[in-house]
């Protein structure tokens, strides 16, 4: 009985370590979705190199645009394949069947995975491949453990190798040093973050109009009920 | 113990609430109605339709859809074009005055653009059928004075190559041309004026 | 208009129903706080069904289709994430507003006679609501919406002999499948929202047949004036109308802070796995009710054997519906009790805010001894209720409402 009730406080205090799932530790990135040069910059590494396997299929183009600041010419010359209308959605050429051949399985839609994963850890994810010859693509990942995607953006970030503590260390110089590295994921992730909910955009500017109303709303609404009510003792 | 009672300030607060309450109101309504509108999918879906008429002989009738309707195009030889002009006395609107039915850029002799590339959306303008073509001269069914154009068979409505209605069928007015406009010698888009505006 | 009223009245009871229910109803004058939810809950009823209405227009009940016409919603549909959100925030909201209302009549001895009946009709209002809520949370077909229902359903398989067919009569297939999502759809859509609005009309006319409680726990109705109004009743019609305006202001503002700052919820409203579309051949780590649920879900988990979890569950909320003849006490409010209620309110109070929490967490064995703790507390409110309540020691109850 004992053994249980001290068990039971030690599954109490050890809730906080139970939160972080897997024990991975995350680290924090701040998402702006109105910085729009950020969002541009992560639109442009998103279509370069995520679009090839990963669709988008609920964000539209021309809705990309008009949030992003850019015209539908700078957005068809620059973030669209030849054959997409500005009207259509993110959509990408792998077919299901392939994709499931070369990675073992089918690269998921990216639309709402800052809402399904977090940007924290998607910031953390892009930062943590290491070099791991166990694995078919030769690298591991820190927040997602025998993940199937490779190391796509290794020729920015270069490589890094894992000791045997669990730190992580560059083993390949990248084109990018790492503070430039960390800046082209942030503005990824921002990407990321925005087309997750696009409407946030709206919702936040529409915020504090409705809030300010109902105050309106509820100086009067008080008044009239406190005239009436003094004819009740 | 009880106070006389404040009408007119009850009168004044109670119709203050009504006013801001029913503001309230009606902002809410906006973005039910709102939600009503096409959608941007229906918007993409929507979007003008690029179409190669490089192949297109004289005569020839190609059908695409825009907007879930079906648009003609074709050519008319320069006897059509002629021939348009005699046929004014039999017709309802000859000079095109409803404006409903075509841009401004098509109110004309020609009801186009240039004058032998036609562009029109095959939806009688009686109940919505799609009449057939009938290009040949004088048919049986249609009679000698018969010139070429278009016969709806669900109520017998008759247009010429111009899709001007005749008088004495059941159509009320001409059969709409849609915005179009041009890309070089042989792209058409229809549903869009040359100044972007769909 | 005063002819116009009068060809009306001729045919159709209307100035006498704004007179019985409204003008003349007569409503004590001590209304605290608690009083409010009932006009909330009555508001959240209307949200709910006005923007449901919307919703249905666009979203596309098929599980080839379903998530991505969510998405569609929030994306293309003009306004749409706003009224997806209104749904959305307003189901949690609806809850919120639930549990204060019950809580209002477990404090004031609401459920008491003559109001039985007025309480047996919202338990069958929160029942049919926890059903309402269920089968609409199946309708987006993410992760925790597919595995949800799984779960769920496969505990009616728990019931003997007939267990799995049921389950298999209720799913319309071998798992959760395109079927059940069609027949989730139709009743969340319109078989249950009939049910629960004629459950809201009974619930009201029951109430108003023997008229309110209130937080003293005196019936007004034995103090009446030489007019017959009694003295310390006031016109529902304008007094509670004008004040309850005020609630619902307060409210909405409440609900526009959630809605535009934190529709998510943390996680609580709008859950993180359900942004990843339905996977039958994938079942997440962790598999949560919506917060809700969550007290009935630890008291499942809590009994070691699935039928008896499953039973102990329902007996849960079956004693919720006895309460009306399970306490003896002469005096209704709690104002007015002995410690014993107190005490044992209190208690009951904690165990379902605790098995609520627990009922969020993995079932850790110190999680669950916990549960099992709180579990037998629950229970206890209910069972020595009737010996504990005419034991206790209450005071005296005044002849008249304290209002100050």
């Amino acid at each position: 009985m004992r053994s249980l009730v001290i068990a039971f406080f030690l599954t109490l205090f050890s809730a906080q370590a139970m939160a972080a799932s897997a024990g991975v530790q995350l680290d924090h990135v701040d998402i702006d979705i109105t910085d729009q040069a950020s969002l541009q910059r992560g639109a442009q590494t998103f279509v370069n190199y995520c679009l090839s396997c990963h669709s988008a299929s609920f964000m539209r183009y021309n809705r990309m645009a008009k949030d992003l600041g850019l015209t539908e010419d700078q957005v068809k010359q620059n973030l669209m394949f030849a054959s997409d209308k500005i009207g259509e959605a993110m959509t990408v050429a792998m077919r299901a069947e392939d994709a499931e051949k070369w990675f073992g399985v089918t690269p998921p839609d990216l639309s709402v995975i800052s809402r399904a994963r977090g940007t924290d850890w998607l910031y953390t994810y892009l930062r943590t491949f290491y070099l791991d010859e166990s694995r078919p693509m030769g690298t591991n990942n820190l927040a997602f453990k025998d993940v199937g995607m490779p190391h796509v953006l290794w020729e920015k970030q270069g490589y890094l190798s894992k000791d045997d503590h669990g730190h992580l260390s560059q083993a390949r110089e990248g084109e990018l040093s790492q503070h430039e590295y960390n800046q082209e994921v942030h503005d990824l992730v921002n990407f990321l973050a925005y087309i997750g909910e696009p409407s946030k955009l709206q919702r936040m500017a529409l915020a504090k109009w409705v809030l300010l109303y109902l105050f309106i709303f509820f100086i009067v609404a008080y008044a009239l009920k406190k005239e009436f009510w003094k004819d009740v003792h | 113990m009880s106070q006389s009672i404040d009408t007119g300030k009850r009168r004044f607060l109670t119709a203050a609430a009504s006013v801001v309450g029913g503001a309230g109101a009606a902002a809410v309504a906006v973005p039910f109605v709102s939600s009503m509108l096409p959608s941007a999918k229906a918007e993409a879906a929507g979007a003008p339709v690029e179409v190669d008429i490089s192949k297109l002989e004289t005569g020839q009738l190609l059908t695409v859809e825009w907007r879930g309707k079906p648009v003609w195009i074709f050519r008319r030889s320069p006897e059509v074009l002629a021939n348009l002009e005699t046929l004014n006395d039999s017709l309802r609107d000859p000079s095109s005055n409803v404006l409903s039915q075509q841009p401004e850029y098509c109110k004309n002799d020609t009801r186009a653009i240039r004058d032998e590339l036609m562009v029109l959306v095959g939806i009688c303008t009686h109940l919505g059928c799609s009449p057939t073509y009938r290009p040949e001269l004088a048919p049986a069914d249609l009679g000698a004075e018969w010139k070429g154009g278009f016969f709806c068979p669900c109520h017998g409505s008759r247009f010429d190559l111009a899709g001007r209605v005749f008088q004495g069928v059941p159509a009320p007015i001409n059969l709409q041309v849609p915005p179009y406009h041009f890309q070089g010698d042989n792209l058409v888009v229809v549903g869009q004026d040359a100044e972007g505006v769909a | 208009m005063s002819s116009f009223m009068n060809w009306l009245d001729a045919r159709f009871p209307a100035t006498k129903m704004w007179k019985e229910h409204l003008s003349e109803y007569y409503a004590p004058k001590n209304f605290n706080f608690w009083y409010f939810f009932g006009s909330l809950a009555l508001l959240v009823l209307v949200l709910q069904i006005v923007t449901g209405i919307f919703l249905t227009m666009n979203y596309k009940p098929d599980a080839a289709t379903a998530f991505a016409s969510v998405e569609y919603i929030m994306r293309d549909v003009e306004w749409g994430w706003l009224i997806r959100y209104l749904h959305s925030t307003g189901a949690s909201a609806f809850f919120v507003v639930v549990y204060l209302h019950m809580f209002r009549g477990l404090i004031y001895g609401s459920y008491k006679q003559p109001r039985e009946l007025v309480w047996i009709f919202g338990m069958l209002i929160y029942l049919a609501l926890m059903a309402e809520a269920f089968m609409g949370y199946l309708l987006p077909w993410g992760q925790m919406s597919y595995w949800g229902a799984q779960v769920i359903i496969s505990l009616f398989g728990a019931i003997p002999v007939v267990g799995e067919q049921l389950a298999l009569w209720i799913r319309g297939d071998f798992v959760v499948a395109d079927a059940t999502l069609n027949r989730f759809f139709a009743f969340h859509v319109i078989a249950l929202p009939i049910v629960l609005l004629g459950l809201v009309v009974a619930h009201i006319i029951a109430l108003h047949e023997v008229g309110s409680n209130n937080p003293d726990g005196v019936e007004i109705k034995k103090n009446k004036d030489a007019n017959g109004k009694p003295v310390d009743g006031i016109p529902f019609h304008p007094y509670y109308t004008v004040k309850d305006i005020v609630g619902v202001v307060v409210f909405l503002f409440i609900f526009a802070l959630v809605l535009f700052y934190a529709p998510e919820g943390g996680g609580w409203f709008l859950e993180k796995d359900n942004f990843v579309p339905a996977d039958p051949l994938k079942t997440p780590e962790h598999i949560v009710p919506l917060w809700y649920f969550t007290p009935f879900y630890a008291i499942l988990r809590a009994v070691p054997d699935k039928l008896m979890g499953v039973m102990a569950m329902g007996g849960a909320i079956v004693f919720l519906f006895l309460l009306p003849w399970l306490d003896r006490s002469p005096v209704k409010s709690i104002r007015y009790r002995g410690p014993l209620f107190k005490i044992a309110l209190t208690l009951f109070i904690i165990s379902f805010v605790a098995l609520g929490y627990l009922g969020t967490q993995a079932a850790t064995p110190g999680y669950t001894l916990a549960a099992q703790i709180f579990s037998v507390i629950y229970f206890a409110f209910f069972i020595f209720m009737p010996i504990y309540t005419k034991i206790d020691k209450d005071k005296p109850v005044p002849e008249r409402v304290t209002f100050q």
